[in-house]
């Protein structure tokens, strides 16, 4: 594939520098998903199944347009189907396309223990490379948007790469190309939050949403995929969004402070043990425990 | 193993003489015990082995010596259980030994002696001195934890959003608990195998000396003779 001309920003669970860093510089890339547009028709989601040549998956009906209730290993990408009663007892329905949202600051790639699994390339893509993938989940945990997803079959972790075989050609990714009416962008971060601002401050302005913003969460260093929101107040209207997504404290309290006191005790422990046997020595034996057999006592 | 009828001549009434071994040794692991004790051992080591490599990017390269990371994150939790296992049946067998009494605390109080190889101002432990009964009750807890962390950690994928706050205590927890144990275990590597010499032998073939009783487990020692002779 093509991802050998990307180069590399982060490599999970990598002991020592990261072969070819900083010696490019790439535009980091983005993809902008403007929900007042957006009209369910999932050609998104077929998209994305056809280019990833993913297995035929069964639908799960709930009642709801939605295709299941959530991403598969093998459905990346899925638009949620929320009706949220506005105060003034109106009905408005909220459509959002939810896949993996390549994360300055990715938790998947935090968490995970096996060398490469998880890459994130120097234009934002976090990618998975499952030859590489042991198959801990640990992704799964250190992940805050509920995107990696396990494959009992091949054990081994999935999820969105950013069509990064096409966009490593200068392609745009399969969903974007699909869209018909236009809510789904792609370019550089930059270009994005721009054109997102924009619409946002029209949408304030123009239609009555004065709550409209732009969806790109500190919390994770910003991500490769942004939200245009009626409500940037209230994501969480949208399916779950995370009005404040992180890593999770207990995978950052893991990987950093309890790893390096760990190290520590362990190196500190053997030094002492070994310290404590130059001075003292073994424990000593009685005169008769010496005089006796060696080896223990077997006749 | 059987002793010689003229040490049980010598022996008063009350002991326990059956636990006399040739040249004026005792057994005190039976093999029953010694088994358990190996295969807690083996897969204990094992788990270590691959835990480590998962807790470090610096020493992932274990998991590739051990047949790589797959097989090792496919083996480490099966291994896991069949240390609780044998945990737990040192539980059955040992955990009525393993009580603490009033000695452990006057031999925890004289804790310094035992650090300083000065054992004999040590107070009259029994079969398992209190630093033994610590790390006995600290394995199975911390054995315990692992377990369970461990099972979370086994099928993260199970576990429905709602329910993700599991995984996250898992993940700080399970590597908390393996600490615990890692220092367990070189302290018990480290007494067993270099600071009391005659212990290694005891977990292999069975039986100790009876000076390393007496100088060691002075109250097991005298469980065993049937004495109510003071230490000297």
């Amino acid at each position: 594939m093509s991802q050998a001309a990307l180069r590399i920003n982060k490599i999970s669970g990598h002991a020592g520098s990261i072969p070819g860093e900083d010696t490019q510089r790439q535009d980091l890339v983005c993809k902008l998903v403007d929900t007042t547009t957006c009209i369910g028709c999932k050609a998104c989601e077929v998209a994305c199944v056809e280019w990833n040549d993913m297995p035929f998956s069964q639908t799960t009906f709930d009642n709801t347009y939605q295709t299941m209730p959530d991403t598969r290993w093998n459905y990346w990408n899925l638009i949620l189907f929320n009706e949220h009663e506005r105060e003034d007892g109106s009905l408005q329905w909220l459509m959002r396309k939810h896949q993996c949202m390549h994360c300055a600051e990715p938790g998947c790639l935090e968490a995970c223990p096996a060398d490469g699994a998880i890459v994130q390339y120097s234009n934002g893509v976090v990618d998975f490379q499952q030859a590489n993938c042991i198959g801990c989940g640990y992704c799964i945990t250190g992940c805050p948007f509920n995107i990696p997803k396990f494959n009992s079959v091949t054990k081994r972790v999935y999820k969105c790469s950013l069509c990064t075989d096409r966009v490593s050609e200068g392609l745009e990714p399969a969903c974007i190309k699909s869209c018909p009416t236009g809510c789904l962008h792609f370019g550089t971060k930059d270009d994005m939050k721009d054109l997102a601002d924009k619409r946002a401050k029209q949408l304030r302005e123009n239609y009555g949403f004065a709550n409209a913003g732009v969806y790109d969460p500190p919390g994770v260093g910003g991500t490769g995929v942004i939200y245009v929101l009626h409500d940037a107040t209230q994501p969480e209207l949208y399916g779950g969004l995370p009005s404040r997504p992180s890593i999770p404290l207990s995978v950052k309290l893991w990987k950093h402070p309890l790893k390096w006191l760990g190290n520590l005790a362990i190196v500190g422990g053997l030094v002492g043990l070994f310290v404590h046997y130059l001075k003292f020595g073994p424990k000593g034996r009685e005169e008769e425990d010496i005089a006796g057999t060696p080896g223990g006592g077997q006749p | 193993m059987t002793p010689t009828n003229d040490q049980q001549a010598q022996m008063p009434s009350g002991g326990h003489p059956e636990r006399l071994t040739l040249h004026r040794h005792v057994l005190r692991y039976e093999f029953h015990e010694r088994l358990t004790h190996w295969v807690a051992a083996g897969s204990y080591i094992y788990c270590l082995a691959t835990g480590l490599a998962f807790w470090s990017p610096w020493l992932f390269w274990i998991a590739v010596v051990l047949g790589g990371g797959q097989i090792s994150r496919v083996l480490h939790p099966w291994s896991g259980l069949i240390f609780f296992g044998s945990v737990l049946y040192m539980y059955e067998m040992w955990s009525k030994q393993m009580r603490f009494e009033p000695v452990d605390k006057q031999w925890w109080a004289s804790l310094r002696y035992y650090i300083t190889n000065q054992d004999d101002k040590m107070p009259p432990a029994g079969r398992y001195n209190a630093g033994q009964k610590m790390l006995f009750w600290s394995f199975f807890w911390a054995g315990l934890v692992l377990l369970l962390t461990g099972l979370v950690l086994w099928f993260p994928e199970r576990l429905p959003w709602s329910m993700r706050w599991l995984r996250y205590i898992s993940v700080f927890l399970h590597p908390v608990a393996a600490l615990v144990t890692i220092a367990n275990f070189m302290i018990h590597i480290y007494m067993g195998v270099f600071a009391e010499r005659g212990a290694f032998g005891s977990v292999i073939r069975g039986d100790v000396s009876l000076a390393f009783a007496k100088r060691y487990h002075p109250g097991w020692y005298r469980e065993i003779m049937g004495s109510s002779e003071p230490r000297k």
